[in-house]
């Protein structure tokens, strides 16, 4: 019989406790152990880019790493991005720039693209298709992300 | 889907990880940076009993350069090596071969042992391992083998590793005086498997090769010497030597049809990295121009 | 063309000072989706919830001999397995046939297979237990002992007298036949002096929605009532099946629809398996969630656009056209999908093509036939990158053979600014198009004489770029000609109710659907501008059944145009009963006042009189302080649908400018434009990122997407590693720009938008391939134009 293993790890700024079973993979945990449902599950296969969250400062696949991996990790969610108000200006150049339509690849979309932001401050907009060219997005053909994220690379040039 | 049940260990030393590999054999699956464990295992295409999580070991890791050699620890990431100063000074083949592999979130995954074991034929890395005239380092229950790059390659997700051993570290020859190198793969979309690849490692002096390694990818069961390299070397190459070459180059492959491509469009893509690779490592466009594949 | 309405004081609710119409206003619900706080049915978790997967079919076609769960009865968190016969003692089988396609045919199909399965991921079982992951162990118990049949997989061969009748009761394959002949089209190719014809593949597609389908079903067996939260375009149409097959009223069945990942028609139709589920929990009286797997997603998300059409086409020198004929011939999968059909797509195909076009001579033929695939229905732009690759593809030949500049040869043959309004010769009726003012327009944004002289200055270095171009109709705004006629319970009306509440914002509900169209934006720039209440004190309630007007949700580019229509009038009366308390209070009177941010204002002079929200509180908590005799109604309805054409037809026109590698055989999209005419623009930043993300998809299918089944009916290409989608590396910059010809069939004037870019994107790309192959004398009328075909057709592999 396969047991629970015990793993503490840091979710978002908070100490998490969780008793979690070996195949549970870190999208699920987050999505039904932890109830952070903006953390998307579309491929689960790691093609698709939506739940793409931060582990230990980098962004990873959340369903091609396990829960009991994360022990002793920090974990950041769109959840915890928003809260902070760290991407606040990337949020507003998407919704300027209507970067979105039904929304599920965004939280993974902005995990990519802060991810970018981060290591770069003057981003081309061929580097951006680059960077966010494993987030698939059926809605918007892609153009308003770009878009979106110039705007905030220059914003934050300029801040 | 999601994966079917399996019991975890997390390793604490190499020579526990080979003890649970010893225990369980093919039942267990070593886990790296599971950037392709982890899609099967979602598939429910691979279902180990036991995982064996070698993420915490120490001495698997890092990137250090001594005695003309770069030796790359298993846990390396593909991130690691993209950004390592080392890797970019003494193996640019490397470095510029990860930038094709996958996406960012994927690299700060993956690593280069989990990759090499994987031996995916349409991966770059162990194309550049043999091109880079590698040395794959490797332990298990009777003690650390050595395998040349060329030998570690053995099929399609099959190398020369046993179920019992683990990947240590790789060593790469430093690049020397007049080395070049080209890497080129075409694939349908930014980080795809290559239908096609080319990792090539040569010395160029005075306008002719003195070593030419031409690897290429995704075109056979793994990755491919080529022999027609050997036969360019110590001359200047005419654009009808490249012709020979070529058509020479066309029969050695013996690539495999799938749904991206047929065995002669492999064939054919393979020749159009030949004329560009051997082009480009010469300084010579008259080549490529010169030449239709 | 300019903006014009031919009664301009019919436009003055939305001219406004403080109007948003015409105007880019951020989408109110953004924020929860940006900070993933939205809510998918993905996401959703009720108590007791039960988790369902479903065992598929490994065959293509096989008898079901017998089913043995008793290994996985005894797997822990196992609830129930339920097979098809089971499950029929809950739900009734259904047909998909409508009456208005004369002669289609199809078989009953179950929630679960019963007898036989038809394609490879039909369900065979239900597996439910406490989490997806268990069920999921279960199912890998259950053995089902399988007879394997010959699978029908080839659309070619369906109808010969050798291959199986799939549903013998039907007594062939074939689903539906459609032929058309209008005008003197024999005398017409006899009398042209050049006819080119051509064999047009395309590739079997789907779409792929980021959030696979999703349904949680709920039935209250104390309420005796079921409550269905879906993803779903229609849920009114999702209400009044799930109720007809469950033997329920209406009244017992309530829809949720909440937030949405993506849909493009994907979610527009009824599934098997989602069925099952409604059954499921009908049966074991408990939530049951189903949420597909990208895998099943591939094996049973409709699939679309698997044709084969022959076309030909007759010009003079002069370039005028003389006639087209096609033959299209098409495999829909085992059934004919519920309740919308597989049917729709081939006739769209036979209504389509050589729409943008004055020639009177047409003859089509169009046969849609079964076969052991997943079935096909309608995906965005239906039927219309099909006829317009045919029609365009056979334009671009015949320019080519007559040696005429394509732009040219369709400038002499596009239906005039000023011939409307007039109809196709398949009868569609046009109100007003502008052909040749998207043209003007586009000739303008593209400067396309001088990417000509830089194609050809490019050409003689070796360096092969194409220019190709496509001009389009779209159907947009369906009236119940679509499926009502039919006899389909599918609304074509929509329905809003706005009602001012006792803060004096707006509580606005509307049966169109919001999947990331703009649905829950348009309608709040709408009933804002024509109440002069700013957006945010506008509140948006959709996709409920319990909670909105009865209507036909969010599909066939409809919900601006109709929904929009419906809120504009329901505001309207609103706005007058409003004015009219207003005078009562102010003692003044209607015709004397207005609204205007928020407040009460005098029509003469604008200056505040009241604010909206001290209105509401004399209405709602002193009615006592009225005069005698005044009731106020601050809430209205409205109702809408097109009554004088049965659809409003838009236009455009695309452009691509793409290079192709003839060595490799690699295409590499540089630069689109779209010019499109959806009337009255709303949002025009809505409308343009509907036109981006549906030429995307059009280059998707143009380039890169097909569903690729082996001989046996395997799909071998379900996963997403394998189904190559778009992605942002290679999509170019799409730069969209407008010709505005309103409707007059309503106020608001807005046609539809959300499929004109699908509708052309593929055909453009096609032809510039095609454009660039010129001087190798290649032509390649097969999407996707993979590396392999353009090496083909260049003769290198």
């Amino acid at each position: 019989m396969i047991v629970p293993l015990s793993i503490s790890l840091e979710v978002n700024g908070e100490r998490v406790d969780a008793d979690v079973l070996p195949r549970v993979n870190l999208a699920d945990f987050l999505r039904e152990h932890l109830q952070l449902t903006g953390t998307h599950v579309g491929c689960e296969h790691g093609v698709c880019g939506a739940c793409t969250v931060r582990v230990n400062g980098e962004i990873v696949r959340s369903c091609l790493m396990l829960a009991v991996q994360t022990h002793g990790a920090s974990v950041q969610t769109i959840e915890g991005l928003s809260d902070s108000g760290e991407i606040a200006d990337l949020q507003d150049a998407f919704r300027d720039r209507n970067a979105l339509q039904c929304g599920f690849c965004t939280p993974g979309m902005l995990m990519a693209a802060q991810d970018l932001l981060k290591q770069q401050t003057e981003p081309d907009r061929e580097q951006i298709r680059e960077h966010l060219s494993g987030n698939y997005c059926r809605c918007t053909g892609y153009q308003a992300i770009i878009d979106a994220v110039e705007t905030t690379a220059r914003g934050r040039r300029t801040a | 889907m999601k994966a079917a049940a399996f019991a975890y260990a997390r390793a604490t030393s190499v020579g526990n990880a080979l003890q649970l590999l010893e225990t369980y054999g093919e039942r267990a699956k070593v886990l790296s940076g599971g950037q392709s464990l982890m899609p099967a295992m979602n598939l429910r295409l691979v279902s180990p009993e036991l995982i064996v999580d070698i993420g915490e070991l120490a001495e698997l890791r890092g990137i250090s350069v001594s005695g003309g050699v770069v030796r790359i620890g298993a846990l390396s990431r593909h991130v690691d090596l993209l950004k390592s100063p080392d890797i970019a000074e003494h193996a640019p083949l490397l470095a510029e071969a990860i930038a094709h592999v996958a996406h960012p979130a994927i690299r700060n995954r993956g690593t280069i042992g989990g990759n090499l074991a994987h031996a995916d034929p349409a991966s770059e890395l162990p194309a550049c391992m043999v091109a880079l005239k590698a040395t794959i380092v490797v332990r298990g229950p009777a003690g650390e083998r050595r395998v040349a790059a060329e030998n570690f390659f053995t099929g399609i997700y099959e190398t020369d590793l046993s179920a019992r051993e683990l990947l240590i570290s790789v060593e790469l020859p430093m690049a020397g005086k007049n080395s070049a190198h080209f890497f080129h793969e075409f694939a349908r979309r930014r980080g795809d498997y290559a239908m096609a690849g080319l990792a090539a490692q040569a010395i160029v002096e005075e306008g002719a090769f003195t070593d030419l390694r031409l690897v290429f990818f995704a075109v056979g069961d793994r990755p491919v010497l080529a022999k027609v390299g050997s036969g360019l070397l110590g001359r200047a190459v005419t654009p009808a030597e490249l012709a020979t070459a070529s058509s020479a180059l066309g029969k050695e492959l013996d690539p495999q049809d799938d749904q991206q491509a047929s065995a002669s469009m492999r064939r054919h893509l393979a020749k159009v990295l030949l004329a560009r690779g051997l082009s480009a490592l010469l300084g010579r466009p008259d080549l490529h121009a010169g030449v239709r594949a | 063309m300019t903006v014009t309405s031919s009664n301009p004081e019919i436009l003055s609710e939305l001219d406004r000072p403080n109007s948003y119409i015409g105007k880019v206003v951020p989408r109110p619900n953004l924020g929860r989706l940006m900070q993933g706080r939205g809510l998918y049915v993905s996401d959703m978790e009720l108590p007791r919830m039960g988790h369902v997967v479903f065992l598929r079919s490994p065959h293509a076609h096989a008898n079901i001999r017998g089913i043995d769960a008793v290994a996985a009865r005894g797997v822990p968190g196992v609830i129930a397995i339920v097979t098809g016969k089971e499950l029929s003692a809950i739900i009734t089988p259904w047909v998909g046939v409508l009456s208005h396609l004369k002669g289609l045919k199809s078989a009953a199909q179950h929630a679960i297979a019963i007898d036989r399965v038809c394609w490879q991921g039909e369900a065979v079982a239900a597996i439910v237990a406490v989490s997806r992951a268990v069920a999921e162990d279960a199912a890998e118990l259950v053995r089902v002992d399988y007879e394997e049949l010959e699978a029908v997989t080839d659309m070619r061969t369906a109808l010969d007298p050798a291959t199986p009748v799939i549903h013998p009761s039907l007594g062939d394959n074939l689903a539906f036949e459609r032929n058309l002949d209008a005008g003197e089209v024999d005398a017409a190719f006899a009398g042209s002096d050049v006819v080119v014809e051509a064999d047009f593949i395309f590739g079997r597609h789907t779409g792929v929605t980021l959030e696979p389908r999703s349904v949680v079903a709920d039935w209250n067996t104390a309420e005796e009532r079921l409550t269905i939260y879906q993803g779903t375009q229609a849920p009114h149409m999702v209400q009044n099946i799930a109720a007809l097959h469950l033997g329920l009223e209406e009244l017992q069945v309530r829809v949720v629809c909440k937030d949405v990942g993506g849909s493009f028609g994907i979610k527009v139709h009824i599934y098997a398996d989602e069925m099952a589920t409604y059954a499921l929990s009908k049966l074991l009286r408990r939530p049951i969630k189903f949420v597909a797997d990208r895998v099943e997603s591939f094996n049973t998300d409709i699939h679309a656009r698997d044709h084969r059409c022959w076309g030909r086409i007759g010009v003079g020198r002069d370039g005028v056209i003389t006639a087209f004929e096609i033959d299209d011939l098409t495999g829909i999968g085992p059934y004919s999908m519920y309740p919308r059909t597989s049917a729709i797509e081939a006739n769209q195909v036979v209504n389509l093509v050589g729409g943008p076009y004055v020639t009177r001579n047409y003859r089509a033929r169009a046969r849609v036939v079964f076969q052991n695939k997943n079935v096909m229905c309608q995906y965005r732009a239906v039927g219309h990158p099909i006829a317009c690759s045919v029609t365009e593809g056979l334009v671009d030949l015949a320019a080519a053979r007559i040696g005429m500049d394509p732009v040219e040869i369709r400038r002499r043959n596009l239906i005039a600014d000023n011939a409307y309004p007039c109809a196709s010769p398949s009868g569609l009726r046009f109100e007003l198009l502008s052909h040749h003012a998207a043209m003007n327009k586009l000739m303008t944004m593209m400067n396309y004489d001088a990417l000509r002289a830089e194609q050809a200055e490019l050409r003689s270095k070796g360096i092969h770029r194409g220019i190709g171009i496509a001009s389009f109709i779209e159907v947009t705004n369906p009236s119940a000609a679509f499926y009502g006629v039919g006899g389909a319970r599918i609304s074509s009306q929509d329905g809003v109710a706005v009602r001012l509440d006792a803060q004096g914002s707006v509580i606005c509900q509307t049966s169109i659907t919001e999947q990331g169209q703009g649905s829950e934006s348009l309608t709040a720039q709408i009933v804002g501008s024509v109440l002069g209440v700013s957006m945010e004190r506008v509140r948006v309630i959709l996709g409920d059944t319990d909670n909105t007007p009865y209507g036909g949700g969010t599909w066939a580019s409809r919900g601006a145009g109709i929904g929009g229509e419906a809120a504009l009038q329901a505001a309207k009366i609103l706005r007058g009963n409003i004015l009219d308390v207003a005078a009562a209070i102010l003692q003044s009177s209607a015709a004397e006042l207005d609204i205007a941010d928020n407040a009460i204002v005098n029509a003469a002079d604008g200056a505040s009189r009241m604010e909206l929200r001290e209105l509401a509180r004399i209405v709602y908590f002193r009615p006592d302080t009225l005069p005698p005799g005044v009731q106020s109604e601050l809430m209205a309805t409205r109702h809408f649908v097109p009554r004088e054409y049965p659809f409003a037809f838009t236009n455009g026109v695309q452009a691509s400018w793409l290079e192709v590698d003839t060595d490799t055989g690699f295409v590499k999209l540089l630069r689109h434009w779209v010019v499109e005419d959806c009337g009255t623009l709303i949002n025009p930043q809505l409308v343009d990122e509907q036109i981006r993300g549906g030429v995307v998809q059009g280059f998707g299918a143009a380039l890169f997407e097909k569903c690729i089944y082996d001989e046996r009916g395997q799909l071998t290409n379900a996963s997403m590693a394998d189904y190559l989608v778009p992605m942002s590396g290679e999509m170019p910059d799409i730069e969209v720009g407008h010709v505005v010809s309103p409707t007059s069939e309503t106020e608001l004037g807005a046609k539809g938008a959300g499929e004109a870019g699908t509708a052309g994107a593929a055909a453009a790309v096609a032809n510039a391939v095609n454009d660039a192959l010129r001087p190798f004398g290649a032509v390649i009328t097969e999407i996707p134009l993979t590396p392999q075909l353009v090496l083909t057709a260049l003769g290198r592999v």
